[in-house]
């Protein structure tokens, strides 16, 4: 077992169970940071990708950040949310990490939320502005619904991301899952490094398996629509 | 410390002509890793993509399994690695290529999948084998979604590469890692910078490439 077992072991001491620094306080801290960056990010995005994708005026800037979003290292975005929460006042910790999974955060949701709603038929659209329907109308009850199940996959998306990227929160001083990493590699603790890997890799994964389910409950019943 | 970085600019150009040896070293690490990993990852799905594209049914078990490595965190798959391969090129590489799987896998079967039916069937009319279908029909037919996917891994593992500085590699996450470390803005910003300009002008290549090399899909290559 070598390793294996000596990470089982850390994972089952009680020693490790316990306090501020303990394991469930560390998932909650972990849980707090990422529910809270995507929930930030859904307030903006949702509504930016809706009218968007309503008025089909600002493609072109959802097209560009969600490849810019692509292109930049989420560890560099976190880099460099440090100096600017620094000069801002806001010091080490949880601000650095808010931005830094914000911004991961929103380009998948926009994105998803864009092509949701721009894939919906322009018949239905149009027979809906037939029966007399208002644009706000439209966007609510037509548009919004049928790209529910896109926006839940830009949701997914994002959570799983920011879930695990908010382990490297660690380096900038914020708790979470990540500390055992960085702490373990700091003292060469074998244990410490897998036991926490396997906590945040579990984490991860029921993150995508929860929302995956989410999802399937937001898929409207009555239509069919290409996911 | 933290005090004395209010002040501090954003990047100090002394700094950055005194160190321009080792950026340049850092460029070429931070390349060399991003190649291999996405070169490995195309030897290991173009076999299993066409493997998958002709058995359906081992599709989903293989997606499965590069949808589960996809979501580990990538720290926490280099953490693990370790206590087995320790801080070595290899760890760096294994966990650069599990992330390209799902990607590249993805591609390769919506490539050949993307080829029409006509075409094949004119092909073999024609008295094409198995193997000059793929060869001659599928496969170029297939190169700009397979591209298209090449682009999208090449991009991520470039951001990847930045994380492996934990592990004592990290090509211009070096610098990232350094200066968080220190309080000190300048390597942060040249190593993020230089990373994501890497990663936009990599895009930029194979862009290039996936037009050179599919004259007749101009209009047709799919980002999926």
């Amino acid at each position: 077992m070598g390793v294996i077992g000596e990470a089982i072991q850390w994972l089952t001491d009680p020693v490790n169970w316990a306090g501020d620094g303990g394991i469930p306080h560390r998932m909650l801290e972990h849980m707090e940071i990422s529910g809270l960056t995507v929930l930030a990010a859904a307030l903006i995005a949702i509504p930016a990708g809706l009218a968007i994708g309503h008025s089909g005026r600002g493609r072109f800037l959802v097209v560009s950040l969600s490849n810019v979003g692509r292109a930049i290292p989420s560890f560099a975005i976190l880099a460099l949310a440090l100096p600017i929460t620094i000069k801002l006042g806001l010091g080490l910790g949880f601000w650095p990490t808010f931005f830094a999974l914000f911004a991961l955060a929103v380009p998948p949701i926009l994105t998803n939320t864009y092509v949701g709603v721009a894939e919906v038929d322009r018949d239905l659209v149009e027979a809906a502005r037939g029966m007399g329907m208002a644009d706000g109308q439209i966007l609510r009850r037509l548009e919004l619904r049928l790209a529910a199940p896109v926006i839940m996959v830009g949701l997914r998306t994002a959570a799983v991301e920011v879930v695990a990227t908010a382990t490297l929160a660690a380096l900038v001083a914020w708790g979470g899952l990540g500390r055992f990493i960085i702490d373990g590699f700091a003292v060469r603790d074998d244990a410490r490094i897998l036991g926490g890997a396997i906590l945040v890799a579990v984490l991860a994964i029921a993150t995508e398996l929860v929302l995956g389910g989410v999802e399937r409950l937001a898929r409207p019943r009555t239509v069919s629509v290409r996911a | 410390m933290i005090l004395a970085q209010a002040d501090e600019p954003l990047v100090e150009p002394e700094w950055v002509m005194r160190n321009l040896d080792r950026i340049g070293e850092r460029l070429v690490e931070h390349a060399y890793l991003t190649v291999l990993a996405v070169g490995i990852g195309l030897a290991i799905c173009i076999p299993l993509g066409i493997l998958a594209y002709r058995h359906r049914r081992i599709y989903p078990p293989v997606t499965w399994l590069a949808g589960f490595l996809y979501t580990i965190p990538s720290l926490a798959l280099f953490a693990f690695l370790t206590a087995y391969t320790g801080l070595t090129t290899l760890t760096a590489e294994i966990g650069l290529v599990s992330y390209t799987l799902l990607i590249l896998i993805r591609n390769v079967v919506a490539g050949l999948d993307s080829v029409p039916l006509d075409t094949k069937e004119s092909a073999r009319a024609m008295g094409y084998t198995d193997r000059q279908l793929l060869l001659k029909v599928e496969l170029p037919l297939a190169l700009p979604v397979i591209l298209a996917g090449v682009r999208v891994a090449t991009v991520t593992t470039i951001g990847l590469v930045t994380v492996t500085s934990l592990i004592g590699k990290g090509g211009l996450g070096f610098f990232i890692l350094q200066g968080m470390r220190r309080f000190f803005n300048t390597p942060i910003v040249v190593g993020a910078v230089l990373s994501v300009l890497l990663a936009v002008s990599a895009d930029l290549a194979l862009l290039g490439l996936q037009k050179a090399a599919t004259p007749w899909a101009r209009n047709r290559a799919r980002t999926a």
